[in-house]
């Protein structure tokens, strides 16, 4: 990266927006990414990041503007002409066929060959190279569906190089990895630069911004609020840019008196996913679970809460021993699970916000929905929690990440549980709604219940728990008190270095 | 905040849902209208209390068991087998009348639970054996019309009691009685959806099965029962059809399962499920009705009414999509 300003930029966008009816999505942006660098657009949900590369990916036409790429404007025909431009996506949401082959999917649209007939010999050899340069080791001829996630992922890299790309946008890729996963991906994504191919890194996580940028552009409401090499930021400067205001305490922690235990579970076993599981959570405690993806944090969550079956084991409440065969016992029980997934496993998306908090707790009378006191329970929730929708009665597809997070919290709170699990709670909200999530933890743990934080990112567990449980291949790896609390501490129990003490 | 909520909240929603949804309901009505006014222009006949007690008549069972296919379409699922399921149990309730000498209530109840028995297989089949409900109820269509073919060889039952015919031909005042049948089925199909658990779980399975099922909502139960009302009211469709032509008829209702999706699409109901509306599955239901008759009385080539039915359909589910789109754009 010497002296990048010379360089002709790959991609420019000049005086270029975007409004949808009622909305500038995108405001008069002017940019240039440069060959070679790796440029991480910031910005809150609704910041019009996303609607910026998909201008560019010409997913979308711009109402105004022009983008260049390589120093010539282009007209606008599509995203199939943006990729022959060189303009490739590497979507959050992979967008691959899983009952077909690698290389399949490598060359679809493009199959080497004659006469319609493909020659599937140069098919999986020029499939075995473009798989060594993004890392991934593997017979082009297996399924997709066979390949984890994270093999996913480089071979949708891989299909970046299948087409040249000069340019590759990549919507927060490490949303699905594990730690060291992520830390492989950012070496091929520095292979790539190096070759001279620009990245546009689309991210919420604080940490892997400083971790991977080499440039970052801050946008909110549509606009560039600014471009800075990384060395120009920190943390607390990059929130407040994005933010437009100061957030005063992203993990609003305080001290909690902390009571009886309130949800003792002992021996928790599923066959090939939990090993003899066993951890109390008391009234008022925050309790962390830590782990790599796949050490079974979640698993051990869903078997308390009877999503899954377990094969053995006990759970208590409040003393009590419960016989849970599924959620519906663990909920009557006083057990909420929060999921990790609101999209697919918290929301009936299409019903309203009313109807999603009272999905868990109906009230009835007489057998009937007591609509009246449906609507009184949907807006005493919506002030309580600050929901912002412009009616409760609004779907909740149109919602936000933070504000739907909130209706799934009220869902829950519905049910009076004595116990909630929150599986990755912050995951996709804005900066200012995650504050605002812990903020309303920890002030359902004051009220005396007892609280479960599942989450990949450190620090939200290091500030917000009292414990943090470590899990390693389905086991408990180790309990670590707050006071003992380190990252490598955590990493060290969940990598397996250390034995449990 | 609570004092400031509401005039639109009482209202149902903001002033553009409410208009969305009227608009989408209007289309369909819109159109019922639209077809019901050029037909009394254009033929005399129609506008007579024959031809209209014909209509009313004719739609009644298909109504009826439009509604139940509604419900199901709402979970995501859909019921194929409707129509042999209506035949099998207007021959069963014949055959109890005619030949078992059972009162005609009772045989009609009876009629009922075959349907409801059948759908109760459909709903094990789709909740506990984890079949796809597209494949469950193309199974029962081939089984139930192959059980009404068995004992009847393919032939008509006869010898019903007169007032069996009340039910599909009688009239109340100046009121056919099948559409009171229909008005009471809408009323009590409307109130289960609207103001029941069944009918909000139906919704909210429809929309995501994962998330009721993590909000303690008794799927297996539920998804079950959905298809036994399904079963029920074809069920009575059978009953009512047989009384319209006092007989049992083992070939009735071939295709018939098209016509009760088709009412239910044209009125809204999203195949993915969560989408879905008792009115607008009336309105579906005779607007096809309208579009049959009107062929008829102008004479128009009787395959042609295919063809603008399924054009109906295209239109009406383009629509939809159309206005959701927009929707969520604007958002």
């Amino acid at each position: 990266m010497s002296s990048p300003e010379t360089k002709t930029p790959v991609v420019r966008f000049r005086n270029v927006s975007k409004e949808f009816p009622g909305v500038l999505a995108v405001d008069s942006v002017d940019l240039d990414i440069l060959p070679g660098e790796i440029h991480v657009v910031a910005g809150e949900n609704g910041a019009g990041k996303s609607t910026l590369m998909k201008l560019l990916s010409q997913v979308e036409r711009p109402s105004g503007g022009e983008v260049e790429i390589s120093g010539e404007p282009v007209e606008f025909h599509g995203p199939r002409y943006a990729q022959s431009l060189g303009v490739a996506m590497v979507y959050q949401e992979f967008a691959l066929a899983s009952h077909l082959s690698i290389a399949e999917n490598l060359f679809m649209g493009r199959e080497p060959g004659r006469f319609g007939f493909v020659n599937r010999r140069a098919e999986s050899e020029e499939a075995r190279g473009l798989l060594e340069r993004v890392g991934l080791r593997t017979d082009p001829d297996r399924m997709v569906s066979s390949l984890a996630v994270a093999e996913q992922q480089r071979l949708e890299i891989a299909k970046t190089l299948a087409i040249d790309a000069k340019v590759v946008i990549m919507d927060e890729p490490t949303a699905t990895l594990a730690e060291r996963e992520i830390e492989d991906l950012f070496g091929v994504i520095r292979d790539l630069t190096s070759g001279g191919i620009a990245i546009l890194y689309i991210s919420h996580r604080l940490d892997e911004i400083f971790r991977i940028a080499d440039r970052v552009t801050v946008m909110r409401d549509g606009k560039i609020v600014d471009t800075l090499p990384v060395g120009d930021l920190d943390e607390d400067k990059l929130v407040r840019l994005m933010v437009g205001r100061d957030i005063e305490n992203l993990y609003p922690k305080t001290e909690v008196e902390i009571g009886d235990v309130v949800l003792r579970a002992e021996g928790i076993t599923r066959a090939n996913v939990l090993k003899d599981c066993s951890f109390e959570v008391r009234s008022g405690e925050i309790l962390g679970f830590a782990g790599l993806v796949g050490a079974g944090r979640t698993e051990l969550a869903r078997a308390v809460f009877g999503a899954d079956r377990m094969d053995s084991g006990t759970v208590e409440l409040e003393g009590r021993e419960l016989n849970i065969m599924n959620p519906q016992d663990a909920i009557e029980a006083g057990i909420g699970y929060l999921t990790e997934d609101r999209k697919s496993e918290g929301l009936a998306l299409q019903l309203g916000v009313d109807q999603n908090i009272t999905l868990a707790h109906l009230p009835t009378r007489f057998g009937f929905i007591n609509l009246v006191e449906e609507r009184r329970i949907a807006r005493r929730r919506r002030d309580e929690l600050n929901i912002r929708t412009p009616s409760i009665r609004r779907s909740v597809q149109v919602l936000s990440g933070g504000n739907q997070q909130k209706v799934v919290v009220a869902k829950w709170l519905e049910t009076r549980a004595r116990v909630l699990f929150f599986d990755e709670p912050a995951r996709g909200i804005d900066v200012g709604a995650k504050a605002e999530m812990f903020g309303l933890i920890e002030d359902l743990a004051k009220e005396g219940r007892g609280i479960v934080i599942i989450s990949s990112y450190l620090p939200e567990l290091l500030n917000m728990c009292d414990r943090i449980l470590v899990m390693h291949e389905g086991e408990v790896a180790g309990l670590i008190p707050r006071a003992e609390f380190s990252e490598e501490r955590v990493m060290a129990l969940a990598t397996g270095i250390e034995e449990a003490a | 905040m609570s004092s400031t909520a509401t005039t639109e909240e009482r209202a149902g929603g903001t002033l553009r849902e409410r208009l969305s949804g009227v608009i989408s309901q209007l289309a369909a009505a819109g159109a019922l209208i639209v077809v019901f006014v050029f037909l009394s222009i254009a033929s005399p006949v129609f506008l007579s209390a024959d031809n209209l007690y014909n209509i009313g008549v004719q739609t009644s069972y298909t109504a009826v068991i439009a509604i139940g296919v509604t419900l199901v379409i709402i979970t995501a699922g859909i019921d194929l087998s409707v129509g042999s399921v209506a035949a099998l149990s207007g021959v069963v309730g014949v055959v109890l009348m005619a030949k078992a000498g059972v009162p005609v209530v009772l045989a009609i109840l009876g009629g009922i639970l075959v349907g409801a028995a059948c759908g109760l297989v459909n709903g094990l089949l789709v909740s506990v054996a984890g079949l796809n409900p597209f494949i469950a109820t193309l199974g029962m269509l081939s089984v139930a019309r192959g059980m009404v073919y068995i004992p009847t060889n393919a032939m008509s039952v006869f010898g019903v009691p007169d007032s069996f015919r009340l039910l599909g031909q009688g009239v109340i005042g100046s009121i056919p009685i099948p559409i009171i049948v229909v008005a009471v089925v809408a009323v009590a199909g409307y109130v289960v959806l609207a103001r029941t658990k069944l009918g909000r779980y139906a919704y909210a399975m429809g929309s995501n099965r994962e998330a009721a099922r993590l909000s303690g909502i008794p799927i297996r139960r539920y998804l079950t029962v959905v298809y036994v009302i399904s079963g029920a009211l074809a069920g009575f469709g059978g009953m009512i059809a047989s009384s319209q032509v006092a007989s049992g008829q083992p070939n009735f209702g071939i295709g018939l399962e098209l016509d009760a999706i088709a009412a239910a699409v044209i009125g809204g109901a999203s195949l993915f499920g969560g989408q879905g509306t008792v009115v607008g599955t009336l309105i579906g239901a005779f607007l096809i009705a309208l579009i049959r008759n009107g062929s008829v009385l102008l004479d128009v080539n009787i395959y042609y009414q295919q063809v603008i039915i399924g054009v109906v359909i295209w239109v009406a589910v383009l629509w939809d999509q159309y206005r959701r789109r927009r929707l969520a754009v604007s958002e």
